[in-house]
């Protein structure tokens, strides 16, 4: 036991604690989307979310296959596409506070049947 | 590198072509010459469309990163003209006293949609194929929340970009896990390193929910009625037939070319998600009292019809899935038409509202019956060919139980289809909704969608022209 902590501690971080890491933010952004109010909030879920699979690309890349970069120039696309979508959301829910004086999602009850 | 490989895309080129042209346009003329700016952008998505109809041959492009098949010419067709007889239909909406300014806007964002979709069907690989994805969904949400001043449209912007955002960050983790386990992102390559190991399968489900989602499959499905009735009606028209059939072309080429080898596990999945989307689509249809709601559930359900097709996975299922989108668009646009005409001139989109509409427009009246008759799969209009070939693909794949769970529920889609149809001729009504003068380019839109329903299902050189470029 004391062994294993010392080879973690001194040796080359496992991929293993990367995935793990990329899961966990995976999911805490899922629960977060599911159980937030705010449309703000929701949003930084979603951005966990795409950060998680970033983060795999990254490392599967990096440990698994780094004879070509496939996995960083998909991060890097990945980056960017998360930024266009943030920034079209973030439009969005202007346009909904200007209209409302609130991003709750309980406010956006008008759609219904 | 080589850089003649761009002159390949020659559609792709020729829409950023017509978007610069008429951005170029829209910012140097004067008060004058935008009057003529949907002239324009007819004309030249007309002549985009014109010039890339006819097949090319196969061709793979940037080390496969695109890749061409004839049969992709027949898509994009397809849905270019699908987006002229939108943009046809949004003409008069458009030059409306708070949207005149904001014309050049939408016919951007729309287009830039359709740039989205190209990309995304001639995809070779993943990192194409997500951006396509991206480009078609990020301005759709724009165009859902287009009627800035309306809470309802923001409201249903707000609903799409989230839904949206959602379902692509969980299929990029899926695309990761993918990458992870075969250390390739070209589909050519996928093909062969797929083995049907539990972490490519769990990457597959993670994966096909972002496209479930684009196709409004059943437990994807939660945001598409609320979507549908706040957009504005031609936003949802493009929504519900170019989104639709571009997403479900992608799904059929990537699940028979990169999932081939688990043809097991997506066959059950598609299975369960065809069982439940024509259900539930057609159950919930049945009660709504809004057109808008009611077509919704109406397209959940056609899209039902359509995944079936993929279900087959055959060149056959290929065909009859092209041959059903195009019909599909013809019929569903007519109806949006009518609902949209209706909806710019008198405001009213309760299917109640509908009641004697014939005494009051009857050429309206017999356009939309007609549509929904296609919709409905009845004999001899258009759609109840497609319907027949889509069953008949899934038929020589064994699936009898459910092509016999989906002939019950076209019984039950017919009903609700001649609710409608009801409310416009049978059922009266003290104030009906006032004669109404449609503008021409709308009359020639829903006269080409007629076209469409009622010669496309007796020219039988359009399905077997369509089986050709599939083989």
């Amino acid at each position: 036991m004391y062994e294993l902590i010392i080879n973690f501690l001194e040796g080359p971080v496992p991929m293993e604690a990367y995935l793990i890491v990329s899961s966990i933010m995976f999911f805490a952004g899922i629960y977060g989307f599911i159980a937030r109010k705010n449309l703000m909030m929701m949003l930084i879920s979603i951005e966990l979310m795409l950060n998680a699979a970033d983060l795999n690309f990254a490392v599967f890349n990096r440990y698994l296959y780094p004879e070509q970069p496939e996995g960083m120039f998909f991060t890097l696309f990945g980056i960017a596409i998360a930024a266009c979508e943030t920034a079209v959301a973030i439009a969005i829910i202007i346009n909904i506070y200007r209209n409302l004086q609130d991003v709750d999602v309980e406010e956006l009850n008008q759609l219904k049947g | 590198m080589d850089y003649t490989n761009f002159f390949l895309m020659k559609e792709e080129l020729s829409l950023i072509g017509v978007m610069l042209i008429l951005l170029v346009y829209d910012i140097f003329s004067g008060e004058k010459g935008k009057r003529h700016f949907q002239t324009l952008a007819l004309g030249l998505l007309g002549l985009h469309t014109a010039v890339n109809c006819l097949p090319r041959e196969a061709f793979d492009a940037f080390g496969g990163m695109y890749s061409y098949k004839p049969v992709m010419t027949a898509v994009k067709t397809i849905l270019s003209a699908a987006t002229i007889i939108v943009l046809m239909q949004v003409n008069n909406w458009l030059k409306d006293e708070e949207r005149r300014n904001k014309q050049g806007e939408y016919i951007y964002l729309t287009l830039s949609t359709l740039l989205g979709m190209y990309f995304m069907i001639s995809s070779g690989n993943f990192l194409l194929f997500v951006i396509g994805l991206e480009m078609a969904s990020i301005p759709m949400a724009a165009l859902v929340a287009f009627d800035k001043y309306r809470q309802t449209s923001a409201e249903a912007a707000a609903k799409y970009i989230f839904s949206a955002a959602f379902a692509s960050a969980i299929s990029l983790f899926g695309i990761s896990l993918i990458y992870g386990s075969t250390g390739t992102l070209y589909f050519d390559d996928l093909a062969g390193s797929i083995t049907g190991s539990p972490l490519q399968v769990m990457a597959f489900v993670f994966f096909a929910a972002g496209l479930f989602f684009k196709i409004s499959l059943v437990p994807f499905h939660l945001w598409t009625a609320d979507v549908y009735e706040g957009a504005p009606t031609t936003v949802t028209a493009y929504l519900s037939v170019v989104s639709k059939g571009a997403a479900v072309f992608v799904l059929f080429s990537l699940l028979t070319k990169v999932f081939g080898a688990l043809m097991e596990e997506w066959q059950f999945i598609l299975y369960a998600l065809v069982l439940l989307s024509i259900t539930v689509g057609n159950l919930f249809a049945l009660r709504q009292k809004n057109m808008k709601r009611f077509l919704a559930f109406s397209s959940i359900s056609q899209a039902g019809y359509i995944v079936l097709a993929v279900l087959a996975g055959t060149p056959q299922g290929l065909t009859a899935l092209i041959y059903y989108v195009l019909v599909y668009a013809c019929s569903n646009l007519a109806v949006f038409g009518v609902v949209s005409i209706i909806e710019q001139r008198s405001g009213k989109t309760d299917i109640a509202d509908y009641n004697g509409l014939y005494k009051t427009n009857p050429r309206l009246s017999v356009a939309m019956m007609l549509a929904l008759f296609s919709l409905g799969g009845i004999p001899f209009f258009a759609g109840f060919f497609s319907k027949f070939f889509v069953f008949m693909a899934a038929a020589e794949q064994g699936f009898y139980v459910l092509i016999f769970i989906a002939l019950l529920n076209t019984v039950i889609s017919l009903y609700y289809y001649l609710i409608v149809v009801k409310a416009m001729f049978v059922k009266d009504n003290e104030r009906p909704i006032e004669t109404i003068r449609s503008d021409r380019p709308a009359q020639i839109a829903l006269a080409l969608c007629m076209f469409g329903v009622l010669c496309l299902g007796i020219l039988s050189v359009v399905y077997e022209g369509i089986g050709q470029l599939a083989l």
